[in-house]
């Protein structure tokens, strides 16, 4: 394909999915318009969700979901091997997402609760970068289809992807929201990235951070905020961890303990 | 093409494609006869149940949701309405309404995917709907105008197409506008076309000949076709309350699979867009019942391949109930969406009718509004045995008419993605 009279690459495209619920190669069949558009820009030769079809080596790989276990850190890393480039897709990928709330409980204690004596193999919830190197985290439980064709045209192109560096709440007031705490509903707005037009305060549910902190987030502000709202600890506790998207911050000191 | 029954035949199809999740297919045969054929579920199991404890019944329609992205919607609406009846809440009539929007909304969008992106290829002889945007443009165009549909008014009842946020326990968080709705609905009225259209391409496929006497599982309809809540029937006659759910599943564990299994009065059952429609034929739209009778298809229908055209059925079926909801809303001021609850010890059990098949989501929770304990039971883990005991019927048939491996192996692949499985769903 030609834009401004240069002939842009096509590069070869896999996507694969490890332990999580496909919702983000899902999004890739959205924009219906868009999917021819998008195809002639890319070459799909790798895709089981759609496709029986396997058509050989690929330049990039989109990669969805946590690796919970050996098996899955070997076929990862056959993909990083193949891939020059490597996207890891939504929040289970970036961050370990909700899998992560597992990591609660002893895992031989949640194998014989489910499975009683028989015999399964997992292990520890493991970030794609915590077993390869990644190249591009892509946000969000799920993924934004816009922000994947917008991700997809930026590396043909050849630009550095530049994501939002500011957080949901720049959106949600570019929405003209209503702030959702002023309703009593618990939002962590303030300190997560933007880029997903802030749907969840929107819908008036809040954000639950699944596309990670915002840089130099401002948890004390937060902290404060939330006091003088009158939240729980609990809930906010329940709603920090739910994507395991601030592990490891400096996060609210009254947390600490819970 | 015949091919020498002396030559042993070897069939491993590993990561079934077109599929939600990882499966695997195994087939042998020697002198023609049946010696290994296994449907393999080898998904990395999530431990949602273990995940739940703990949670705030607030949180729940939110996890729930992340068990699958297509199904999402289903997962949270019968997580929610799990709690609600433990706690005794009643949903207000509007909320009622949106969810059922949002789920019809979910098994057009589900349906569409899998009829016209995942089997479509099949009957036209490629591997996936990638050549078919260069050889079929106008099959293209219809999915697209459908699936388009679906998604807009998941976004638009739900929040979003997969991982709704709008849904919480008591109700949910808004209401759509009336100006939304009656734009929402010249859309649905522009998508009803490419729906007949999608019937006249598929009226020309022709389907896998093969049946075998299932036992078919379902809500049971009271003049209805229902999604959401009520009696659980069987065509084998056994009827149960919705509490009485495990009584109707059973759950057992085999080696080979990471995912439970389930039966009834037989060795397998089968639940999903067939089992509704087997059961629940008298309770569809008067338009969708037309267009069955019109492709010759009444109750009971024992070829599972049909699954696929059961769901075009009920495309008809969600899409003209969706126009009757959607005028009913713009009729109404009723702002009342979500009803306020109290925290108490209790058990909270739901039946929905999943794009896939019936679903059940139960919750023990304690006085202080914690979940102790949870069970969810997928449909597509209630089809896996079925999968299994028609995948050894159609092969032993195949062997017998001495087909080629290539046939076989094509016709066992069709066979797992007729009943639409969710892999990753049904390990959970």
């Amino acid at each position: 394909m030609k834009y401004l009279g240069i002939e842009l690459p096509k590069p070869k495209v896999g996507v694969f999915g490890f332990t999580g619920c496909e919702g983000c190669q899902l999004q890739l069949s959205n924009n219906e318009e868009n999917l021819k558009d998008l195809f002639s820009l890319i070459e799909v030769v790798d895709f089981r969700l759609i496709s029986s079809d396997k058509l050989g080596p690929y330049d990039i790989a989109f990669v969805e979901g946590s690796i919970t276990t050996d098996h899955e850190a070997e076929a990862l890393k056959a993909i990083r091997v193949q891939a020059k480039l490597l996207v890891a897709m939504g929040a289970c990928a970036c961050l370990g997402g909700v899998n992560h709330l597992r990591e609660r409980f002893d895992l031989d204690e949640a194998m014989s609760e489910v499975y009683g004596k028989h015999k399964i193999v997992s292990g520890k919830v493991r970030r794609l970068a915590d077993v390869v190197p990644v190249d591009i985290e892509l946000p969000g439980c799920p993924i934004s289809k816009t922000e994947f064709e917008w991700l997809v045209r930026q590396l043909i192109m050849g630009s550095e992807p530049q994501f939002p560096r500011y957080p949901v709440c720049v959106e949600c007031k570019q929405r003209l929201n209503t702030c959702v705490m002023d309703m009593g509903i618990l939002c962590l707005g303030p300190i997560t990235r933007a880029g997903c037009n802030a749907i969840c305060p929107r819908n008036h549910a809040g954000c639950w951070g699944c596309r990670g902190p915002v840089e130099e987030a401002n948890y004390e502000s937060l902290a404060e905020i939330l006091r003088e709202h009158g939240f729980s600890e609990e809930h906010i506790a329940e709603r920090v961890s739910f994507f395991n998207a601030f592990a490891g911050a400096p996060f609210l000191p009254m947390l600490e303990d819970s | 093409m015949k091919v020498d029954v002396n030559q042993p035949v070897r069939i491993e199809v590993e990561h079934v494609a077109r599929v939600e999740g990882h499966g695997n297919i195994k087939i042998q045969i020697e002198e023609g006869r049946l010696v290994e054929c296994s449907w393999e579920v080898v998904e990395t199991p999530r431990f949602f149940e273990k995940m739940f404890q703990g949670l705030s019944v607030e949180v729940v329609p939110l996890l729930a949701s992340r068990v699958c992205g297509i199904c999402s919607i289903s997962h949270a609406l019968a997580s929610a309405r799990a709690i609600e009846r433990g706690l005794g809440i009643e949903v207000p009539e509007m909320a009622q309404k949106v969810r059922l929007l949002a789920k019809h909304a979910e098994t057009l969008q589900s349906h569409s995917l899998h009829v016209f992106f995942l089997v479509a290829p099949d009957l036209l002889g490629v591997g996936s709907v990638i050549p078919l945007m260069e050889t079929h443009p106008q099959l293209i165009q219809i999915a697209t105008k459908i699936k388009g549909y679906a998604n807009k008014a998941s976004d638009f009842f739900a929040g979003r197409t997969s991982h709704p946020m709008v849904f919480k326990v008591g109700g949910v968080t808004q209401r759509p506008r009336k100006r939304q709705l009656r734009e929402l609905r010249q859309e649905l009225q522009a998508t009803m076309p490419y729906l007949w259209q999608a019937l006249e391409a598929f009226t020309e496929f022709s389907l896998p000949d093969f049946t075998r006497e299932t036992e078919y599982v379902s809500l049971a309809g009271v003049g209805d076709y229902p999604f959401i809540g009520g009696d659980l029937i069987s065509s084998d006659g056994v009827k149960k309350s919705e509490n009485d759910f495990r009584e109707m599943t059973n759950e057992y564990i085999v080696d080979h699979s990471t995912s439970k299994y389930a039966r009834l009065s037989r060795e397998s059952l089968a639940v999903g867009a067939l089992a509704r429609f087997n059961n629940n034929f008298e309770g569809l739209h008067p338009t969708a019942k037309q267009v069955a009778q019109d492709l010759g298809m009444k109750p009971q229908i024992d070829n599972p391949y049909y699954h696929n055209i059961a769901q075009l059925v009920e495309c008809f079926h969600v899409l003209c109930e969706s126009e009757e909801l959607i005028d009913e809303m713009i009729e109404s001021d009723d702002t009342n969406v979500a009803a306020d609850y109290e925290y108490k010890k209790c058990e909270g059990i739901s039946a929905i009718e999943a794009p896939r098949g019936i679903l059940y989501h139960s919750y023990k929770i304690n006085a202080k509004g914690l979940v102790e304990s949870a069970d969810c039971v997928i449909p597509t883990g209630q089809n896996h045995g079925n999968i299994q005991y028609d995948l050894e019927a159609l092969v032993t048939q195949l062997a017998a008419e001495g087909r080629a491996d290539e046939e076989i192996s094509l016709l066992a692949q069709m066979l797992v993605r007729a009943y639409d499985p969710c892999i990753s769903c049904s390990v959970h």
